[in-house]
């Protein structure tokens, strides 16, 4: 898995967020990708991603525990590789 | 394997549905016999374009990402475009179900040049022999002519959308060499006895062993072969195919009708599924969030005879519609069963108890061959 704490990251300009009752659904309009984000605190997270100089940040702000931290990377690892979050 | 705590959450249903059918007309060219909403007339009825563009702006307020435009043949309303054209300006994508017999030069360049734009051709042999019983006299070349003109004008990779029946299930192979040959994706639907099909189904339904085959062909293409999550009665002869896997109806999935009622899904259209109407108070945000049978059908079901069976939980007991128009107990095993626990059943079942689709545009006069030799 790719280490992104330190990494400034954005959604895709193409993906639209919708809030749902589990979390969210990301939909990416050019690769036509439908994703689901499996809880609110990670829609809190990627949402503010841009606004944040990295990941770390972000997540603070969005008082995501440490011991959670990992598992958010690789979800957000996930969400790059469908091209949902980017590098920014 | 139990199913993930995602599905479950999304058997309780959504602020907004995930796949949208919208049939813009029950108006059709073709009289196809397993057509799954019996089309051929245009209802008078039908949604006016001021109506139709109301409708997408309470769908783009909902953030529906796209709607999978269907019919009747959809590209028959004069407002095809203006339709569509709105739909995507909205921020809606649009996927459409075609016959192609539109498709001409000039429409293939003016749908090449739209945005967010997938187009599905349908074919349901992959020759004209087999296909044309199905969908009518000369209608595999013009699903060809319009692959023609799409490939022609640059769109890109369509989709051809076959229904797999009895009678092509062996020309899979050649259906993917047909999509590969035009760089476009193939994508095979269950059959469902709905519409028309109610009528065909028993003709034209795979048999179990090509049920089989279907799996087995699936697992070995994967993710390169779409199929709308509809084989997932199919999970219970080994690992479970990709997708969702689940009966979406009324939780990620509904039906508009062209006169805008709306159906737990588009292979229901009997009135015990209908929910509402989007012309009724609250539109059709109400109907979707607060309808008595939505809210019904996203309470937890009960597997019934198939609580027993070992391959519930990647089966799920299969589709609603196939039981409902085939005359099975909702909570009971699919008719298309692997497990042929249906078999018995269903050879009990009298006729005149099987349920008739409340809907029926069907032209007059016109007794396909296929049933009336039966
Ligand atoms: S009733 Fe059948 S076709 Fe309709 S959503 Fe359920 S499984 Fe799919
Ligand atoms: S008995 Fe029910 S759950 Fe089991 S395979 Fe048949 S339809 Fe599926």
């Amino acid at each position: 898995m790719r280490r992104l704490l330190s990494t400034a990251l954005e959604v895709h300009p193409q993906v639209a967020l919708r809030p749902e009752p589990f979390g969210a659904l990301a939909y990416h309009y050019d690769n036509r990708r439908l994703v689901f984000l499996r809880s609110r605190d990670m829609l809190n997270v990627v949402e503010s991603l841009s606004t944040y100089s990295t990941l770390e940040d972000a997540l603070v702000a969005s008082d995501i525990e440490p011991q959670r931290w990992q598992s958010f990377e690789s979800a957000i690892d996930s969400l790059i590789s469908s091209e949902i979050v980017r590098v920014r | 394997m139990s199913a993930s705590p995602l599905v479950e959450q999304l058997k309780s249903g959504l602020d907004a549905p995930i796949c949208l059918t919208w049939e813009l007309t029950y108006a059709c060219n073709l009289e196809c016999i397993h057509c799954l909403s019996s089309s051929g007339r245009r209802d008078p009825r039908e949604l006016s374009t001021e109506q139709a563009k109301a409708v997408l702006d309470e769908l783009a307020a909902l953030q529906v990402f796209y709607i999978n435009i269907g019919g009747g043949e959809p590209m028959v309303r004069r407002d095809f475009f203006d339709i569509i054209e709105y739909s995507v300006s909205k921020g809606i994508g649009v996927k459409f179900s075609t016959n192609g017999a539109y498709i001409d030069t000039e429409k293939a360049k003016r749908l090449t040049d739209m945005d967010y734009l997938d187009i599905q051709i349908s074919l349901d042999g992959a020759d004209a022999a087999t296909n044309d019983v199905v969908r009518g006299a000369g209608s595999y070349d013009t699903a060809r002519r319009a692959m023609d003109n799409l490939a022609s004008a640059g769109f890109g990779p369509f989709k051809i959308s076959v229904v797999v029946t009895r009678q092509n299930v062996s020309q899979l192979d050649a259906f993917k060499a047909l999509a590969d040959s035009y760089g476009a994706q193939l994508r095979i639907t269950r059959l469902r006895p709905a519409g028309r099909g109610a009528d065909t189904w028993h003709q034209l339904h795979p048999t179990n062993a090509q049920q089989r085959d279907i799996y087995n062909w699936l697992s070995a293409h994967g993710e390169n072969v779409l199929t709308g999550d509809s084989f997932f009665h199919l999970n219970a002869l080994g690992p479970a195919l990709p997708g969702l896997n689940m009966c979406g109806a009324g939780r990620v999935v509904c039906l508009i009708d062209p006169i805008g009622d709306v159906y737990a899904c588009p292979f229901v259209i009997h009135d015990e599924f209908k929910a509402g109407n989007v012309l009724d108070a609250g539109g059709f945000t109400r109907v979707w969030r607060e309808s008595d049978l939505f809210i019904d059908l996203r309470e937890p079901q009960s597997a019934g005879a198939c609580a027993s069976c070992g391959a519930y939980d990647e089966c799920q007991g299969g589709c609603m519609a196939a039981k409902f128009f085939t005359g099975l107990p909702l909570d009971g095993p699919d008719p298309e069963c692997v497990g042929g626990d249906a078999d018995a059943l269903l050879a009990s079942v009298p006729v005149s108890l099987v349920p008739r689709p409340s809907q029926d545009h069907s032209k007059p006069a016109r007794v396909p061959s296929i049933v009336a030799g039966h």
